[in-house]
C-alpha cells in the first residue's frame, strides 16, 4: 500500500511515520466489539417481544436505547478511523457543540450573557479542536523551532476562557447572580469542550511501553488509534456493567435524590468486571491495541470506570438541579447527546494525563532553539 | 423573447430555490428546531398560522421548520421598511416568498389586511405575528387587531396558535450575532372566529391559545 494510502486508511495500516502494515490486531479487535455489539442488539430485539412477566419492559428499552446508542457511536468512529486523525477530531467537535448547546439550553442564562455565551460557541469550542488537532509538534521555520501544542490547548480554557467569561460578562453590566452565570458558562466549557477534547488529544501522543522481555521502557510502535477506541470501549464496557450489577444486585443507593439507579454493588461489581475486560484485552490482542501490559490496562480500565461513575452521578445532580430526567426530553425529539458521553467527559482528561504520566515520550520541543530565538529577540 | 428569457429564468429560480434550501437548513442548524404538532397535523389547506414574535429569526425558523409541500404554500408576512432595502434582503425576500407589509404608509385603501387577503388568494397560507413587533422581554404581548379582521373576511381559514420557544435565547432583540441554542416550536388545534364574538374576547382567546402551549411545555 503506498504511503499516502497509509495516511488516510488508518484502521488497517499504521500511522503515517511509520513503514505502512496491515494491524490485523487491531482490525481483529474492532470487528469483535462490533460484533458484540451487534449480537446484544439481536437480543434486546427478541426482549422486545417477550410478555411483560418475563422482564420489564422500561428494562429492555433502556437497554435498547444505550445498545443502539453505541452501535450509531461505534459506527461513526469507525468511519472516521478509516479516514484520518483529523477526521476524529471533527467528530468529537461536534459532538462537544452538541453537547454544549444542550448544556446551554437546559441551563437558565440571563440577556446579558449573550455575547459571552457566543464566543465560548464560535471561538473557544472550535479553537480546543483545531489546537488538538495541529498535533505536537509544529515546527516554526521562521523560528527554527518546534512549538507543541499541548502547552496551549491544556490550559486554553482553564485560563484564557475562565478569565474572559467573568470578565466579558461584566463588561455586560448586569450584577444579578453573577457567580452563578459564570459557573454555569464555565462548568458548561470545562465538561463539555475540555474534558472531551482528551479524547482525540489521545491520538497524538507518543507513547512508550514496558517491555517484559528486557523490562525496559522502549517507544511503542503502533498509533494510538486503538488506544482511543479502547478507552471508548472500556468506558461503554464499564456503563453497561454498571448498568447490569445494578439490577442483578443492586440494594443501597448511594445518592437516592441525585440518581435512585446507582447504588454501591453496581460501582463495586463494575469496577471489579470492568478491570477484568481490561486486563483481557492486553492478553488476547497483545501489545498492538494500547501500550499497556495485562497489569497496567487492569488499572487504566479501573480509573475508568470510577472516572465514569464520577461523570454520570455529577451530570445527574445538574439533572436533578433542573427538574429534568435526561437532557433529551427538555426539547422533544432531540437525543440527548451530553446523557451518552457524561462518562467519556469525565474519564477522557484523566486517562490522558495517567497514560502520559507514565509512559509519554516527551516531544522533542528544542528549548534550545526557542531560548536561542528569545535571545535574538532579545537582542533588539 | 421567450426562447432568450427562458433560461435565464430557471438560473434565477434555480438561484431562489437554492437560497430558500440553504437558510432553512441553516436556519435548522443554528437552532436545532424541532417542529411538534399538538393535537393538530401538517395540512396544505389554508391557514394562518399566529406565533409570538421575540427574535428576527422567527420567520425563516418557523417557515423552513415547516414540511416542504406546506412550505411551498405558506408565506410569512414582513415590514417593508426592513426587508426592501439592500441587495441582499431582497433577494431573501423573494427566495423565502415574503408578504411584505408598509408599516407607515396604512389607509382605508391600502388596508393591508385586503392586501394580505389578495395576495394568499385561495391557495396560500399566511405567517403571522401578531404582537406587532419583537417583545423585549420574551413574554407575550398584547395581540393587535389585524388577526380579528383577517378572520372575519374570511372566517374559514383555520387561525393555527405557534409557540416559539428559546428563540430570544438564541438572538434577542438587539443583538445581531446568534448562540446557537436548541428551539423548540409547537403548534396547536386550530381556532376559529366564533359567530358574534366580539373582538377583545377573540384576540383574547388567540393569545390564550398561544400561552397554552408555553405552559404545556
Amino acid at each position: 500500500m503506498p504511503g499516502w494510502m497509509g495516511q488516510h486508511f488508518m484502521l488497517i495500516a499504521e500511522a503515517v511515520d511509520e513503514p505502512v502494515r496491515t494491524n490485523y490486531a487491531r482490525l481483529f479487535f474492532i470487528i469483535t466489539v462490533i460484533v458484540v455489539l451487534v449480537i446484544l442488539f439481536g437480543i434486546g430485539r427478541l426482549l422486545k417481544g417477550q410478555p411483560e412477566s418475563f422482564i420489564d419492559p422500561a428494562i429492555v428499552r433502556n437497554f435498547n436505547k444505550r445498545i443502539t446508542t453505541w452501535l450509531a457511536m461505534t459506527t461513526i468512529l469507525t468511519a472516521a478511523l478509516l479516514f484520518s486523525k483529523t477526521t476524529i477530531v471533527v467528530v468529537f467537535f461536534l459532538l462537544s457543540f452538541w453537547a454544549l448547546r444542550e448544556y446551554i439550553t437546559m441551563t437558565p442564562t440571563r440577556r446579558a450573557d449573550h455575547r459571552t455565551l457566543f464566543w465560548a460557541f464560535i471561538l473557544f469550542t472550535p479553537l480546543q479542536y483545531v489546537l488538538v488537532g495541529m498535533g505536537r509538534e509544529i515546527e516554526f521555520r521562521m523560528f527554527d523551532s518546534t512549538f507543541d501544542a499541548y502547552q496551549l490547548y491544556s490550559i486554553m480554557i482553564p485560563v484564557y476562557a475562565s478569565l474572559f467569561i467573568p470578565f466579558r460578562t461584566a463588561l455586560s453590566g448586569d450584577d444579578r447572580r453573577f457567580l452563578e452565570r459564570i459557573a454555569k458558562i464555565q462548568f458548561g466549557l470545562l465538561v463539555c469542550v475540555y474534558a472531551l477534547s482528551y479524547a482525540p488529544a489521545l491520538l497524538y501522543m507518543k507513547l512508550n511501553y514496558w517491555n517484559p522481555e528486557n523490562g525496559q521502557l522502549e517507544p511503542w510502535k503502533y498509533s494510538n488509534v486503538g488506544l482511543l477506541f479502547y478507552f471508548i470501549v472500556i468506558v461503554q464496557v464499564n456503563d453497561v456493567m454498571q448498568f447490569i450489577w445494578d439490577k442483578m444486585v443492586g440494594r443501597k443507593v448511594i445518592a437516592p435524590t441525585i440518581n435512585s439507579t446507582r447504588t454501591w454493588e453496581g460501582f463495586f461489581g463494575a469496577a471489579v468486571c470492568t478491570s477484568l475486560v481490561g486486563m483481557l484485552i492486553p492478553v488476547v490482542f497483545s501489545d498492538r491495541i494500547t501500550p499497556f501490559q495485562w497489569f497496567g490496562s487492569g488499572c487504566m480500565a479501573l480509573v475508568i470506570s470510577v472516572m465514569g461513575f464520577a461523570g454520570s452521578i455529577t451530570m445527574s445532580a445538574i439533572k436533578r438541579d433542573r427538574g429534568v430526567n435526561d437532557y433529551g426530553t427538555l426539547v422533544t425529539g432531540h437525543a440527548g447527546v451530553l446523557d451518552r458521553i457524561d462518562s467519556i467527559c469525565f474519564a477522557a482528561p484523566v486517562f490522558y494525563h495517567v497514560t502520559r504520566v507514565f509512559l509519554e515520550i516527551k516531544p522533542s520541543v528544542e528549548s534550545a532553539g526557542a531560548s536561542e530565538t528569545a535571545q535574538r529577540l532579545l537582542q533588539f | 423573447m421567450n426562447a432568450i428569457s427562458k433560461p435565464k429564468l430557471v438560473a434565477g429560480q434555480l438561484f431562489m430555490n437554492l437560497t430558500a434550501a440553504t437558510l432553512s437548513f441553516l436556519a435548522k442548524m443554528l437552532c436545532g428546531a424541532k417542529i411538534r404538532w399538538r393535537d393538530s397535523q401538517p395540512d396544505t389547506c389554508q391557514r394562518i398560522y399566529f406565533a409570538n414574535h421575540t427574535s428576527h429569526l422567527d420567520a425563516i425558523v418557523l417557515w423552513s421548520s415547516l414540511p416542504r409541500e406546506v412550505r411551498n404554500l405558506t408565506r410569512a408576512v414582513a415590514a417593508r421598511d426592513y426587508w426592501d432595502s439592500g441587495m441582499v434582503r431582497r433577494h431573501l425576500t423573494k427566495a423565502l416568498n415574503l408578504l411584505l407589509i408598509d408599516r407607515q404608509d396604512i389607509s382605508v385603501r391600502r388596508s393591508p389586511i385586503q392586501l394580505m387577503l389578495n395576495e394568499i388568494g385561495d391557495t396560500h397560507s399566511l405567517i403571522v405575528f401578531p404582537e406587532g413587533g419583537r417583545s423585549r422581554t420574551g413574554d407575550l404581548g398584547e395581540f393587535k387587531s389585524g388577526l380579528y379582521y383577517l378572520s372575519k373576511k374570511r372566517p374559514e381559514l383555520e387561525l393555527m396558535p405557534v409557540y416559539m420557544d428559546n428563540m430570544n435565547r438564541v438572538l434577542p432583540r438587539g443583538e445581531f450575532l446568534p448562540v446557537p441554542l436548541l428551539s423548540c416550536i409547537t403548534i396547536g388545534s386550530p381556532i376559529w372566529l366564533e359567530p358574534g364574538e366580539s373582538k377583545t374576547d377573540f384576540l383574547q382567546r388567540a393569545r390564550h391559545s398561544v400561552l397554552q402551549l408555553k405552559e404545556e411545555e
